[in-house]
């Protein structure tokens, strides 16, 4: 299972990609692999203020219809518009083209509650 | 198999029309007259008769198939409940008689009396409403009912508390009423974590919803403790009546603490799934809740006659013309009322019993997750067969070409490649044996020759649809 170092991620598998004020979201190569085909993800409202650990869009699967929780606290600022035509993006490229949102972040220190690569590495291992 | 309009001859009919009147179109705007063919198929009576008595052979249904099919309780329809439903007298009253000669329709009043009474002693609830059309809408109603609660009570109450082994449509249910959803992970047992549970509830949590048996086919065992931690945050607690069947008078919601429950009729009171007909959603409360219920109710006056009743203090409303799917409670009275109460508790005590030989019998083939004496069903895992490349939807198509409808796979969510069992207790062991085999076979040839259970079904006219591009690029037209 790929983990791209320098992201942050949660035990919910999702991971953040800080830049600056703003950050990218989105699932992990597990999550994409756990979920299968994906054939849906919701876009979440511009402007939309989510906190840490909450509820910030839903995603489709031929399996399953799951939340995304975002990372890090802050206000939706973009979606990748991409995944309206081509929802596989996130199974191809979970980490880089299947990106989900764009954040203006609240808080950079919020990072002390989330894995960095090796500690998810590591929890993944554990869930095998 | 060709589609009716592949089927379709020029020129071909089944019946004769007649001759259109040339006058009609003049008549009409211009804007409604058809301007292209309009593309039905011509065909006749005998290709219409054919076609579709061949596409329902190709159907799986309770009266043709085993149908295991877990958390959905998909017994048998007792065939005695139809011919109650279409008695003329109730077949040819008009709900609006209700309103305008209560004396004609005093029948179908008690009918909708009773059952609504039956349901308040099954479930130990005070009120019961039998207007919503669905469990959906039950669900709704519920959370409504819920919502007044604290609207009367000036409470501010913002989320609303559902364990991951509730029932899936219950976070959809709390968030469509704009309740923000708090989720509580279950522990290793597969009951709801108290000690999660304890850390998210507040005094903001306007309720917890709980399916009891759980999706896990377990007994939630700390309900009682649940519901007390509820009253001391005057959270309501909520029944999702999914799983209803397993329990009939052997416990009660009402006595567990919940104050709100809600019933599918088609499940544990063998009215009809979706396609089969309409469906009911009764919901009833407790005490605390009981001025709050939809309007109008019907209710028993001091003659014993039947009258209906809108002088309820902060009803919600009416969620429904008249009383709901009357059809649809009057199979679920006959069902009562030809059972009994014995009946309905051996239902239940065969319903669990059904679902332990399953767990026993395929228990050293599949994986067991949570390995306790389940309810009425038993969820299991493909884990074992996942080794060699068989996954749960592979053991699933292989079941439709051993002639059974396959039980329920991915569901609950927290179980890995689920497998949820729920043979209910209209099945013979006869009938459950040949299921046992069928699935001991799918696991022998996991091992040896994975690839067989990987092409299948073979027997149906289509083998494997293309889930991921119907679900990605639909078609929704036709033509």
């Amino acid at each position: 299972m790929n983990v791209t170092e320098g992201y942050f991620y949660t035990k919910e598998h999702e991971w953040v990609k800080i830049d600056g004020k703003k950050a990218k979201i989105g699932i992990t190569d597990y999550a994409q692999h756990k979920l299968g085909d994906i054939t849906f993800c919701e876009p979440p409202e511009k402007g939309f203020n989510v906190k840490q650990f909450g509820v910030i869009t839903g995603i489709e699967s031929v399996k399953a219809a799951s939340d995304i929780y975002s990372p890090v606290s802050g206000k939706v600022i973009g979606f990748n518009g991409e995944l309206e035509d081509n929802p596989g993006l996130i199974n191809s490229s979970p980490f880089e083209k299947g990106w989900i949102a764009e954040l203006e972040i609240s808080d950079a220190s919020e990072t002390k509650n989330l894995l960095d690569a090796a500690a998810y590495k590591k929890y993944l291992e554990g869930l095998e | 198999m060709k589609t009716i309009f592949e089927k379709s001859v020029k020129g071909r009919a089944g019946v004769d029309p007649g001759t259109p009147d040339k006058k009609t179109q003049s008549i009409l705007d211009s804007s409604l007259l058809r301007q292209k063919d309009n593309m039905l198929p011509e065909v006749s009576e005998l290709d219409v008769i054919r076609h579709y008595t061949n596409l329902s052979r190709l159907n799986y249904s309770v009266d043709t198939h085993f149908y295991p099919l877990g958390s959905c309780t998909m017994k048998y329809n007792p065939k005695v409940n139809e011919a109650a439903s279409v008695l003329p007298g109730f077949i040819n009253a008009h709900p609006m008689l209700a309103y305008v000669k209560e004396d004609a329709v005093q029948g179908a009043f008690e009918v909708i009396y009773r059952t609504a009474e039956m349901m308040c002693e099954i479930t130990g609830m005070k009120k019961m409403t039998t207007q919503p059309y669905a469990g959906a809408h039950g669900e709704m109603t519920g959370i409504l009912l819920m919502a007044q609660y604290h609207r009367v009570h000036n409470n501010n109450k913002t989320h609303i508390i559902v364990p991951e082994s509730a029932h899936g449509t219950n976070p959809a249910s709390a968030a469509a009423a704009g309740y923000e959803v708090v989720t509580v992970p279950v522990n290793s047992a597969g009951g709801i974590d108290l000690n999660a549970l304890k850390e998210k509830i507040n005094a903001q949590t306007a309720g917890i919803m709980m399916t009891v048996p759980s999706t896990l086919g377990v007994f939630e065992k700390e309900v009682l403790e649940v519901s007390a931690l509820a009253r001391k945050f005057d959270a309501l607690m909520y029944y999702d009546g999914a799983n209803l069947n397993a329990i009939m008078g052997k416990a009660r919601p009402g006595d567990m603490g919940f104050d709100i429950v809600h019933l599918n009729l088609h499940k544990t009171f063998s009215t009809p799934h979706g396609g089969g007909g309409p469906g009911a959603g009764m919901v009833g409360v407790s005490e605390k809740l009981a001025d709050f219920v939809p309007v109008p109710a019907v209710v028993k006056t001091k003659d014993n006659k039947f009258t209906l009743d809108f002088n309820v203090p902060h009803t919600i409303g009416n969620i429904a013309s008249f009383f709901g799917n009357f059809g649809v409670m009057l199979k679920a009275f006959t069902y009562i009322t030809m059972l009994g109460k014995e009946g309905l508790i051996d239902v239940s005590e065969k319903a669990v019993l059904n679902a332990n030989y399953i767990m026993a019998k395929l228990k050293p083939y599949y994986f067991l997750p949570y390995d306790r004496t389940c309810m009425h069903e038993a969820v299991f895992s493909a884990k074992k067969q996942v080794v060699h490349g068989v996954h749960a939807l592979d053991i699933a198509k292989a079941l439709i070409d051993r002639g059974f409808h396959p039980p329920t796979i991915y569901f609950p969510l927290v179980v890995e490649e689920a497998i949820m069992i729920e043979p209910t207790e209209t099945e013979s062991k006869q009938d459950m044996d040949l299921f046992i085999e069928a699935m001991i076979d799918i696991a022998r040839l996991a091992e040896t020759d994975p690839d067989k259970i990987k092409n299948t079904p073979v027997t149906t006219p289509i083998s494997r649809p293309d889930e991921t591009k119907a679900a990605r690029e639909p078609k929704l037209k036709c033509f």
